[in-house]
């Protein structure tokens, strides 16, 4: 019988990578639903679970897929499904009920080219905007963007902690070539691997509160069946859990779901930085396109311009700091990223006018190539 | 009796008291609207059933069923709209052990979340899901449903509703359903054993129970509070193991009511532990 985890070295897909980082995790429940790209995490997972004590579960659409892993949670297991884009679209109002009732999971996004069906083989990062704000209503949210299957593995690791620590969602938003790119992947002993589980109740059942926060503004999760009499619900609720539909409540429960990303950015916010400190030109990327502006960073400076990288491994909660830091000492920000501006606005928004901010962009299918990041950068600087 | 129902009795509340939340009460439902019947009825199977309180767990969708989960003091837990079946499904395929109810309205069972409950069906996955059938969407003021009678008034169908209802036992018999029953709420006694009965027997129970709607969809219709009861009285026939197929809504011909099947099949985790774990993994 395989472990959970795989330590060794493998070459493997970002996809299989994902699965596997998710079983490293302590990942036990899947609610799957196929969908190109991501499918095949889907595949290793109805393989793997059932040997470590787990469940996969196929459900009937992806609305089923995301409110299974809900439920799931709420039994106490920590829980995951994979889709892309017009799964991602289905999910949404479900993952604001993830956001509401304070549920850890973990989606993933195998993002390919959109609007609707799209390019189903092919990548984009175009729904980075959606995995914002694509739930109704006024909320904070986590997204990570892995740019290797190593990525992959170590983000959807990193992915369960931030979901399990600040009982939220989580998003990685992975793309086609990301997923199905074949790279080696180092998995290391169990022993080395830090996983975190959600802060469990302490104290007297009878006079628990469910949404009571602890000192880092998250409240103990218990799951169901462990006698605590939890009431759960998407209203808008008090500290009991129980509906509580008024202008105070709505303000008491908003201002505690958004501070509690608010007040911990420094945990939760993860940058790389490559050749940046002595660059005057700042590319901004993240995921597969961080290859991209790498490159471009290695040719321009071959060419004598100071270029330098900023990669975002946190996308969401944006990490604004870091932006404003750069805009403060740079001639120029350039967001290189598979869609026609979308982290490119929150990156304008951050310079606030300090540096010029510009696109090189791609309507998907492709990466883009650092040439053509160069060629951009050389007609705007 | 139990414990906590002896108790309860001995300080002069309702016997079931200690099942609601009754910092919760007044409920919302209106006057002469049947789901406070039906919930109180399953509160009573529940207790009756012996089954252990603590494992058990109510899952509701939205709308005016969809409150139950919120008055029921046990691990409960209020969804999106339609989507109760598939979030009790991943707390029963991710702990077993869990008894798990869905008490929700037809509107959100069966139109909205239509797709979920055959799928949870067919997987015989090992729930009890209870529809109150009231044959409008109440809380938002009387609009058709997938349950809305042929001709029926409500407020998008004011002409009379131009479609036909679904047969709701027929498709959940067809989609694999191992328990299924349907009463209303004139027929509580019926009701609640039935409800027990579904709680112990494995696999995926359902049953219907009709409930009259007087403020939304009984004033429309020509029905006083009472006389909802009266045709529950008057046309129904109980027939248990009637033909799923003389199973529709039809006053003429009057409302078959009863147990119509009674399957022993695995459910869907013991098909999985079965099927899918190594006889040598972890548990």
């Amino acid at each position: 019988m395989k472990p959970a985890v795989l330590t060794g070295e493998h070459y493997i897909t970002g996809d299989v990578a994902c699965a596997e980082g998710a079983l490293a995790a302590g990942c036990r429940f899947f609610g799957g639903y196929p969908i190109t790209p991501a499918t095949e995490i889907a595949e290793h997972m109805a393989d793997r679970l059932p040997g470590v004590g787990g469940t996969y579960i196929q459900m009937e659409d992806e609305i089923a897929a995301i409110a299974s892993v809900l439920g799931a949670s709420w039994a106490g297991k920590k829980s995951m499904t994979a889709t892309s884009g017009p799964g991602f679209s289905l999910m949404m109002e479900n993952i604001g009920l993830g956001v509401c009732t304070e549920t850890p999971c973990v989606i993933v996004n195998v993002q390919r080219g959109g609007p609707s069906t799209g390019l189903p083989t092919m990548g984009a990062q175009a729904d980075m905007m959606q995995a914002r704000w694509g739930s109704h209503g006024d909320y904070e949210i986590i997204a990570l963007a892995p740019s290797s299957p190593q990525d992959m593995f170590f983000q959807t690791i990193e992915a369960f902690n931030l979901s399990e620590t600040y009982r939220v969602p989580v998003l990685i938003m992975s793309d086609e070539i990301v997923g199905h790119m074949s790279e080696k992947v180092v998995i290391p002993k169990a022993g080395k691997i830090a996983t975190c589980s959600r802060p469990r109740p302490r104290g007297r059942k009878d006079r628990f509160r469910l949404y009571e926060p602890g000192p880092n503004g998250v409240a103990p999760m218990p799951a169901a069946g462990e006698g605590y009499n939890v009431h759960v619900t998407g209203l808008t609720h008090d500290e009991r859990g129980y509906p509580a539909l008024s202008v105070e409540n709505q303000a008491q429960m908003m201002r505690r779901l958004i501070d509690k990303i608010h007040n911990n950015l420094d945990d939760i916010i993860r940058t790389e930085s490559y050749r940046l400190d002595d660059a005057d030109i700042a590319f901004v990327s993240y995921g597969v396109s961080t290859r991209t502006a790498m490159a471009a960073v290695d040719m321009a400076r071959e060419q004598g311009i100071r270029a330098g990288l900023l990669r975002l491994i946190t996308v969401w909660p944006f990490p604004e700091q870091q932006i404003r830091a750069l805009a403060e000492r740079v001639r120029g920000l350039v967001t290189v990223e598979i869609n026609l501006g979308q982290i490119h606005l929150e990156v304008q928004r951050c310079a606030g006018g300090k540096a010029p901010a510009i696109l090189a962009g791609h309507p998907g299918g492709t990466i883009i190539s650092p040439e053509q990041v160069l060629q951009t950068v050389k007609e705007a600087f | 009796m139990s414990e906590q129902v002896a108790t309860e009795s001995k300080k002069g509340g309702h016997p079931l008291d200690f099942l609601l939340r009754k910092d919760r009460i007044p409920h919302i439902w209106c006057p002469g609207c049947g789901i406070g019947t039906a919930f109180s009825s399953c509160l009573t199977a529940i207790q009756d059933s012996g089954i252990d309180l603590v494992k058990t767990v109510m899952v509701s969708g939205i709308g005016c069923s969809g409150r139950a989960a919120g008055y029921v003091n046990l691990d409960s837990f209020h969804t999106t709209h339609g989507r109760a079946i598939p979030f009790a499904s991943g707390l029963k395929m991710a702990n077993p052990e869990l008894n798990v109810i869905v008490f929700s309205g037809d509107g959100d069972l069966f139109a909205i979340g239509g797709n979920h409950f055959i799928h949870a069906a067919r997987r015989n996955m090992d729930i009890t899901v209870v529809c109150v059938n009231n044959f409008n969407y109440g809380m938002t003021g009387g609009q058709a449903a997938a349950t809305t009678p042929h001709l029926a008034k409500t407020t998008t169908t004011p002409m009379g509703n131009p479609e036909l209802p679904f047969n709701l036992p027929l498709l959940a018999i067809a989609s694999g359903a191992t328990y299924v029953a349907r009463w209303t709420t004139l027929h509580t006694r019926e009701f609640t054993d039935s409800v027990e009965k579904a709680l112990v027997s494995p696999g995926f129970s359902f049953i219907e129970v009709l409930s009259p709607c007087p403020v939304n969809f009984g004033r429309r219709n020509r029905q006083k509070p009472l006389d909802t009861l009266k045709t529950y009285q008057e046309k129904s026939i109980i027939k248990n193991g009637a033909s799923p197929l003389e199973l529709d809504i039809d006053l003429k011909k009057g409302i078959v009511l009863g147990t119509f099947v009674k399957a022993d099949k695995d459910t869907c985790s013991e098909r999985y532990d079965k099927i899918c774990r190594p006889a040598d993994s972890a548990s």
